[in-house]
C-alpha cells in the first residue's frame, strides 16, 4: 500500500501530448508530437509559395510588362471594363442568392425530416464534381433555344446567373450546415418561452449565430463566381459588353496574343476577390469574437 | 395554480408520462423529483408547451393551455445549460422578452436594471454571457425569465451544471427570491437534498408516474413506498425492512425484554463493526451481519463517544422507535 503510494508520488502522471484528457497548458510552450514548429511553418510557406504566391506574383509581373499605364489601359479598355462589371454584378447577385437559399437549404436539411433527405444531402456537392463545361451543355439544352421547358436564357444575364448559381451551390450550404447541427436548440426554446415567434427567433437568435458561416460561404461563392469560366462558356453567349464575363474576355485576349491584357484583367479580378474575402473575413470574425468575448 | 390532468407522453415504446395528474397551488415552490428517465423534465416541458402531450390537459390559472403555443402561455423557463443568447449583452438578454412585446425603451431599461439588481448582476449590463461564470449566467437566465412577469416560473435542473458550492448557495438564494417574488415556481431536480432544501412541496416521480406528493417533512417521515423512502435520503435494510441509517440503534448486548401479550418487539440483528468513519459532526458506522448483509448507521459524535465502538466488535442493531410501525401507531393514539 505504502509502496504503491510512494511510487505514484515519485512518478506523477505527466500529461503526454497524446493524452486527450490532458488540458492544454496555457502560456508555456508545449512540446508537440511529430513536426517541430519551424518545420511546420517552413512546409506551409513552401507549399503556399509554390502553389499560390509564385504563380500570382508571376501573373502580376506579366500584367505590368508594359508599365503602370499599360496595366491601367488594359483594365480600363471599354470591353474589359464592361466584362469586369458584368462579372462582379452577376457574382454579387449570385452570392446574395446563395446566402439566402443556401441558408434555407441547410436549414431544411438539418431541421426537417423528409424521405430521401440523405439523397438530397449527397446531391449538394455534385456541382463540384461535374466538369463545368458539362454543366454548361446541360444548362444550354434545358434553358437554351430548344428548351423543353420553354425557358430561354441563352446569352442573357439570367443565363449567367443560373450557371454561376449551379457551380457555387455547395459553399453556403456546407458552411452553414455544421453550425446549425451544433446549434443549441434550448436557446430557441428559451426565445419561444419569452414570447418570440418562429420568425423573430430566427432573425434575432438563430441568424446571428449563423452569420459568420453565412458570410464566409457567401464570400467563397462570390470568389468562385468571378473566376468561373467553364459553366458560362456556352449558355453565357460571350457577347461583349452584355454577357461576356471577365474570364471569357481573358480567354479572348490570350487567343489574339495579348497576354498583358489577359494578365491585367486577371490581376484586377484577384484584387477584387482578395478585397472581398478580406473584408468578409473581418466581418465574420468580428461577429464571432463578440460571441466568444474573452472573459 | 397549475393543474395537469391525465398527462400521457410516449417516445416510441417508452412512456415518459403515464397518466400523470398533479395540482400545483399558486405561489408555491414545488419540486418535481425523480431519477433520470422518470418523466420529470417531460412533465415540466409539457407545462411550458415545449412538449406536446399525447393525452391529458394542462390548465394554468383557470385557462386551458393544452393546445396553446409556449409563446402564449405566460411562462418563464430556465434551462440547465442557461440557454443564454450569446451574441447579446446581459442587458439585451434580460430585455429580450420585453423588447418583442414592444414596450417603451425607458420602461424596459428600468425593469431590466431592477431585475439585475434583484439577481445580483448590477453592473454587468454590458457584459456578454461568455464573460460570466456559470452561476452568474443562470441568474441572468432567471432575470430574463422573470422580466416578462410570468404566471409560472419553470426551472429545469437549473443548478445541475454548477459545482457543489455554487449550487448550494444558488438554491438558498432562489428560496429567498421566491419568498420575495411569490411567483408559482416548479423546479425539476434529481437531487433529493436540493428538493428538501428549497421546495414547499415535492412530487416524486418514477417511471412516468407520480409516486407521492407532499411537503418535504411528510415525504421524509412518511414515505408512501420503498421507492420514495430510498429516493429521499439514504436507507439501510434491516431484517428485510428499509430503515434510515440514523434511525438504527446499536447496543452492546441484547437485553431481555418483557413483552406484553399481543405485542412484538422489533427484532435485533447481530452485526460486526467493520469501519467507523467520522464525517465532521456525524459518525457513520459500517456494519456486516453474519449472513453477509451490509448496512450503515449514522449517529452523532456524542452518541458514538458514549458507545465507544471498536472495529471488529459485535453489536446488536434494531430500528429505532420512530421507525417501528406499532410504536408510531401507539404514539399517534396518545
Amino acid at each position: 500500500m505504502t509502496a504503491t503510494l510512494f511510487r505514484r508520488a515519485d512518478v506523477p502522471a505527466l500529461p503526454t501530448p497524446t493524452d486527450p484528457s490532458a488540458p492544454p497548458t496555457a502560456g508555456a510552450p508545449r512540446a508537440r508530437p511529430g513536426l517541430g514548429r519551424p518545420l511546420g511553418v517552413g512546409l506551409v510557406g513552401l507549399w503556399l509559395s509554390l502553389i499560390v504566391l509564385l504563380p500570382l506574383a508571376a501573373l502580376t509581373v506579366t500584367s505590368f510588362d508594359e508599365g503602370w499605364s499599360g496595366f491601367w489601359d488594359a483594365v480600363t479598355a471599354p470591353v474589359a471594363l464592361a466584362s469586369l462589371r458584368v462579372t462582379v454584378g452577376v457574382s454579387v447577385v449570385v452570392a446574395l442568392v446563395n446566402a439566402v437559399l443556401g441558408t434555407l437549404i441547410a436549414w431544411v436539411l438539418v431541421r426537417d425530416d423528409f424521405r430521401g433527405k440523405r439523397f438530397v444531402d449527397a446531391l449538394i456537392d455534385l456541382p463540384f464534381a461535374l466538369p463545368t463545361i458539362v454543366a454548361s451543355i446541360v444548362l444550354l439544352s434545358l434553358y437554351g433555344p430548344s428548351s423543353p421547358l420553354g425557358i430561354h436564357l441563352n446569352a442573357t444575364r439570367p443565363g449567367l446567373l443560373v450557371a454561376l448559381a449551379f457551380v457555387t451551390l455547395p459553399f453556403v450550404v456546407r458552411s452553414v450546415q455544421p453550425v446549425l447541427i451544433e446549434a443549441d436548440r434550448e436557446v430557441e426554446e428559451a426565445a419561444a418561452s419569452l414570447g418570440a415567434s418562429g420568425w423573430t427567433t430566427f432573425r434575432r437568435i438563430v441568424l446571428p449565430t449563423l452569420a459568420p458561416a453565412v458570410i464566409s460561404g457567401t464570400g467563397l461563392s462570390f470568389a468562385r463566381a468571378i473566376g468561373e469560366y467553364g459553366s458560362v462558356v456556352l449558355i453565357g453567349g460571350n457577347i461583349p459588353r452584355q454577357t461576356q464575363v471577365a474570364s471569357q474576355y481573358i480567354q479572348q485576349q490570350i487567343e489574339i496574343d495579348r497576354p498583358v491584357n489577359a494578365a491585367a484583367v486577371s490581376v484586377a479580378l484577384l484584387a477584387i476577390a482578395f478585397a472581398t474575402l478580406f473584408v468578409l473575413r473581418l466581418a465574420a470574425s468580428r461577429s464571432q469574437r463578440r460571441e466568444e468575448a474573452s472573459a | 395554480m397549475i393543474t395537469v390532468t391525465g398527462a400521457r407522453k410516449s417516445y416510441g415504446d417508452f412512456a415518459a408520462l403515464d397518466d400523470v395528474s398533479l395540482d400545483i397551488p399558486a405561489g408555491t415552490l414545488t419540486a418535481l423529483l425523480g431519477p433520470s428517465g422518470s418523466g420529470k423534465s417531460t412533465l415540466l416541458r409539457s407545462i411550458a408547451g415545449l412538449e406536446r402531450l399525447d393525452a391529458g390537459t394542462v390548465v394554468i390559472g383557470g385557462r386551458d393551455l393544452t393546445h396553446v403555443a409556449p409563446q402564449k402561455r405566460g411562462i418563464g423557463f430556465v434551462f440547465q445549460h442557461y440557454a443564454a443568447f450569446k451574441h447579446m449583452t446581459v442587458r439585451d438578454n434580460v430585455a429580450f422578452g420585453l423588447s418583442i412585446r414592444k414596450r417603451q425603451k425607458a420602461e424596459i431599461a428600468r425593469k431590466v436594471d431592477d431585475l439585475l439588481e434583484i439577481v445580483g448582476l448590477d453592473g454587468f449590463q454590458h457584459r456578454y454571457p461568455a464573460q460570466l461564470s456559470g452561476g452568474q449566467r443562470q441568474r441572468m437566465a432567471l432575470a430574463r425569465a422573470l422580466a416578462v412577469d410570468p404566471e409560472v416560473l419553470l426551472l429545469d435542473e437549473p443548478f445541475g451544471a454548477l459545482d457543489a458550492k455554487v449550487r448550494a448557495d444558488l438554491r438558498q438564494w432562489l428560496r429567498r427570491l421566491h419568498d420575495e417574488v411569490h411567483v408559482t415556481t416548479v423546479l425539476v431536480t434529481h437531487d433529493q437534498e436540493e428538493a428538501l432544501d428549497v421546495a414547499d412541496r415535492i412530487a416524486v416521480l418514477n417511471k412516468g408516474r407520480i409516486e407521492q406528493v407532499g411537503d418535504p417533512v411528510s415525504l421524509y417521515e412518511r414515505p408512501a413506498n420503498d421507492f420514495v423512502m430510498s429516493f429521499l435520503g439514504s436507507v439501510a435494510t434491516l431484517n428485510g425492512v428499509l430503515v434510515r441509517p440514523h434511525d438504527i440503534e446499536l447496543e452492546r448486548e441484547a437485553p431481555v425484554e418483557l413483552v406484553a401479550p399481543g405485542h412484538s418487539v422489533p427484532a435485533r440483528v447481530r452485526a460486526r463493526v467493520e469501519r467507523i468513519v467520522r464525517l465532521g459532526f456525524e459518525v457513520r458506522v459500517d456494519l456486516g451481519t453474519d449472513a453477509g448483509e451490509r448496512f450503515a448507521v449514522q449517529m452523532t459524535r456524542s452518541q458514538a463517544a458514549d458507545l465507544d465502538l471498536r472495529v471488529g466488535e459485535t453489536v446488536f442493531a434494531r430500528a429505532a422507535r420512530g421507525q417501528d410501525p406499532e410504536l408510531v401507531g401507539a404514539g399517534a393514539a396518545i
